[in-house]
């Protein structure tokens, strides 16, 4: 069998295939921060926390309502969305006038009192996810077993993220989006709700947190902590592809998983360091990161 | 501060007109300090629910106690960080007057705290951590282990599974010092049973995303994919074996430190079949069961771990030893909770070594099928029962200094 670096060469796909499942939630996380970053100028900590909240959106419909998987799918990213709605009105719409920080600092006081709350509630453990019947079991590969679920996540996040590429980049919508950002009064001065359009635009990168909740909760642990835990690396994955930048965010998104992937097989102990190496790397060689411009 | 200094003075008043007894208790107040993980990875272990363990010990101390000890019970997160935890520690000692220290689950935290404990002659009583150095090589005679360490999950799990044929391994192991040391006392037990380790791999702490692991521990072969991890870790890494069809390969999961909040957190759907080791279990007879109802019904209905039942145990004991000799001063309590038996309705009778390891019977348990059970809870058979003599390692093999050879 041939080897590379003594291993061989199946179990390395394998690897590989699921650093690319890891890369799209990183992707899909990201995406949602980039657009929140790149249109509103607002670091948004509660990230992590509206993720988890999207998982136990999905736990809370089936458990009390009896609804599944596909309705959470549909109707989690929305009602979560609705909370980011309310958030950005009530309290983030009164800070884009101050320095970045007031946002950081009152979007990670959100994400700590958000946590505690489902933590006093429902422990440190966490709660079971079925995967939906339809996508049970998996493929035999030559190289490895693919479940059915892994794989419709990385097709359902590469959907999701072309299409909000192509919303912001491509249309109409997306240009004004755009052009309000640079020069708000501007924009206005067309006719152009610009506070309604920025109110929805938090909503939904919210929304997308949360749609990453959902499809992780038949993965992982549906607990409190589990967006905590991914919202630093996830921070990182932004930083690198360029704050602000939505093609950025996905294509290291994806990449990343795969280096991260890598690393697990040749060297698993800096499996958690990796990412942050690369960060301080980028940040050497092109501060606004791979594919930020600088300002 | 106007109240604290009343308070404080009431305390002196109290502890003067009490007698001999209080006469050599440090500023006349017992302070219990309950250090562990309140928010993170092993807060449903530990958390809270020790404190309220901590809260029940003293309550039940002193229904019988004629001593008129005073005693406050104090908690603290150290966030399963040496250095929070060490930073706490020293506080506590050095500023909040606090005697001795409880709990203090993840290993690299509770060896920090045990030296500090040592320098500042004071008193440490481990529940929640699991590193059988504590009584080996980084013994102190300011600590006692209470509730389990490495080498007797090893030993129960390890030999029971190499004794049924399971005898190739791969380790799945957290990296960090818990981690390396239950691998390593797991590895010696599967050598000296007949088995045969063929791979281990290192995943960080704490992981979210164990399939690459799985994988790899898949291509190894082994029938045994032993996991030396704990909580969350443990959690999705038996998720993420059955989501990968791994033990409907034909390979078996050993989870060398599982809880039951563990298992109520899997569900029993995926947790059924698994086998460990255990010190405690709520139902295991009328006590045992009449404390666990009182715990819950003080714990949002959360059932004990072992981890919180041996809270209760060490403090039970530690405040029947300043009752006895008549002091709070933590080297002298701590020869003096060596000198006594332990006795109480949740591990029996035990004894404590002078290495500082408690000893009691440990039991072999396997989780129940969904059929089997009959509610939440309901959740192990007991397949064994591992005699305290036999269940922890041998005093002669730890190479704690403070033994003679």
């Amino acid at each position: 069998m041939d080897t590379i670096f003594g291993v061989p060469t199946q179990a390395l796909f394998g690897q590989l295939l699921i650093g690319l499942i890891n890369g799209s939630f990183y992707a899909l996380l990201s995406l949602g921060l980039a657009v929140i970053f790149g249109l509103l100028n607002i670091i948004n900590f509660t990230h992590g926390a509206q993720y988890m909240l999207g998982a136990f959106g999905a736990y809370l419909l089936l458990t009390k309502l009896g609804l599944n998987y596909w309705w959470a799918l549909l109707i989690v990213p929305i009602v979560v969305g609705c909370t980011g709605v309310i958030i950005e009105r009530l309290l983030l719409s009164r800070l884009y006038n101050l320095d970045h920080l007031y946002g950081l600092l009152l979007t990670f006081g959100l994400a700590l009192i958000i946590q505690g709350v489902f933590r006093n509630e429902y422990g440190s453990s966490g709660q079971p996810y079925p995967i939906p019947p339809q996508l049970m079991g998996g493929q035999k590969l030559d190289f490895m077993f693919l479940p059915n679920y892994r794989a419709w996540v990385i097709a359902a996040s590469l959907v999701v993220c072309l299409g909000t590429w192509y919303l912001i980049e491509r249309t109409k919508l997306g240009g004004y989006l755009r052009a309000a950002t640079e020069n708000p009064a501007l924009v206005q001065a067309f006719g152009i709700n610009v506070p309604r359009m920025i109110t929805l635009t938090y909503g939904f990168g919210v929304g997308l947190a949360a749609l990453a909740g959902v499809m992780a909760a038949p993965i992982y642990q549906v607990s409190p902590q589990m967006g905590a835990d991914l919202i630093i690396v996830v921070f990182a994955v932004v930083v690198i592809g360029g704050m602000g930048s939505i093609l950025g965010a996905i294509v290291t998104g994806f990449g990343l998983g795969l280096i991260e992937g890598l690393t697990k097989v040749f060297y698993p102990e800096a499996s958690n360091t990796v990412i942050f190496i690369i960060m301080a790397i980028v940040l050497l060689i092109r501060p606004a990161g791979l594919f930020g411009r600088e300002k | 501060m106007k109240r604290t200094l009343t308070s404080a003075a009431v305390a002196a008043a109290l502890a003067a007109l009490s007698g001999t007894a209080a006469a050599q208790i440090s500023d006349g107040v017992v302070k219990i300090g309950v250090m562990n993980d309140m928010s993170g990875l092993y807060a449903d272990i530990a958390g809270p629910g020790s404190v309220t363990a901590a809260r029940m010990a003293v309550e039940d101390f002193q229904k019988t106690s004629k001593a008129g000890l005073k005693v406050e019970v104090v908690g603290a997160d150290h966030q399963n960080k040496p250095d929070v935890g060490s930073n706490i520690a020293r506080q506590w000692y050095d500023v909040d007057k606090v005697d001795a220290i409880f709990d203090v689950p993840t290993s690299s935290v509770a060896l920090a705290v045990s030296q500090i404990t040592r320098d500042k002659g004071k008193a440490f009583l481990v529940s929640g951590a699991a590193t059988s150095d504590l009584s080996g090589k980084a013994c102190s005679p300011n600590t006692i282990h209470w509730t389990y360490d490495t080498w007797m999950l090893a030993n129960g799990t390890g030999n029971a599974i190499v004794k049924t044929g399971g005898d190739t391994w791969f380790f799945l192991t957290a990296d960090y010092a818990f981690g390396h040391a239950l691998e390593r006392d797991t590895e010696a037990a599967v050598l000296k049973g007949g088995g045969k380790v063929v791979g281990k791999v290192r995943h960080p702490f704490p992981g979210t995303d164990f399939s690459s692991f799985l994988l790899q521990a898949q291509a190894s072969k082994a029938k045994i994919i032993g996991l030396a991890n704990a909580g969350g870790d443990t959690i999705n890494s038996i998720k993420q074996a059955a989501e990968f069809g791994i033990t409907k390969g034909g390979q078996n999961l050993a989870g060398l430190l599982v809880f039951i909040t563990d298992v109520h957190g899997l569900g029993l759907q995926t947790a059924q079949g698994l086998i460990f080791t255990e010190t405690f279990y709520w139902d295991l007879n009328d006590d045992t069961r009449a404390w666990s109802r009182r715990f819950a019904a003080a714990n949002g209905g959360k059932y004990p771990s072992m981890v919180q039942a041996g809270v209760y145990s060490s403090v039970l004991h530690y405040l029947k030893a300043i009752e006895a000799g008549k002091t709070d001063d933590g080297t002298k309590v701590i020869n003096q909770m060596k000198a006594m038996p332990t006795d109480d309705p949740l591990f029996g009778k035990g004894s404590i070594r002078p290495d500082g390891r408690k000893v009691h019977p440990a039991y072999l348990v396997e989780v129940k099928k969904p059929s089997e059970s009959k509610g939440p809870y309901d959740y192990y058979k007991i397949r064994a029962t591992i005699p305290a003599d036999q269940a922890f390692r041998p005093m002669d093999q730890g190479d704690c200094p403070l033994v003679k050879k």
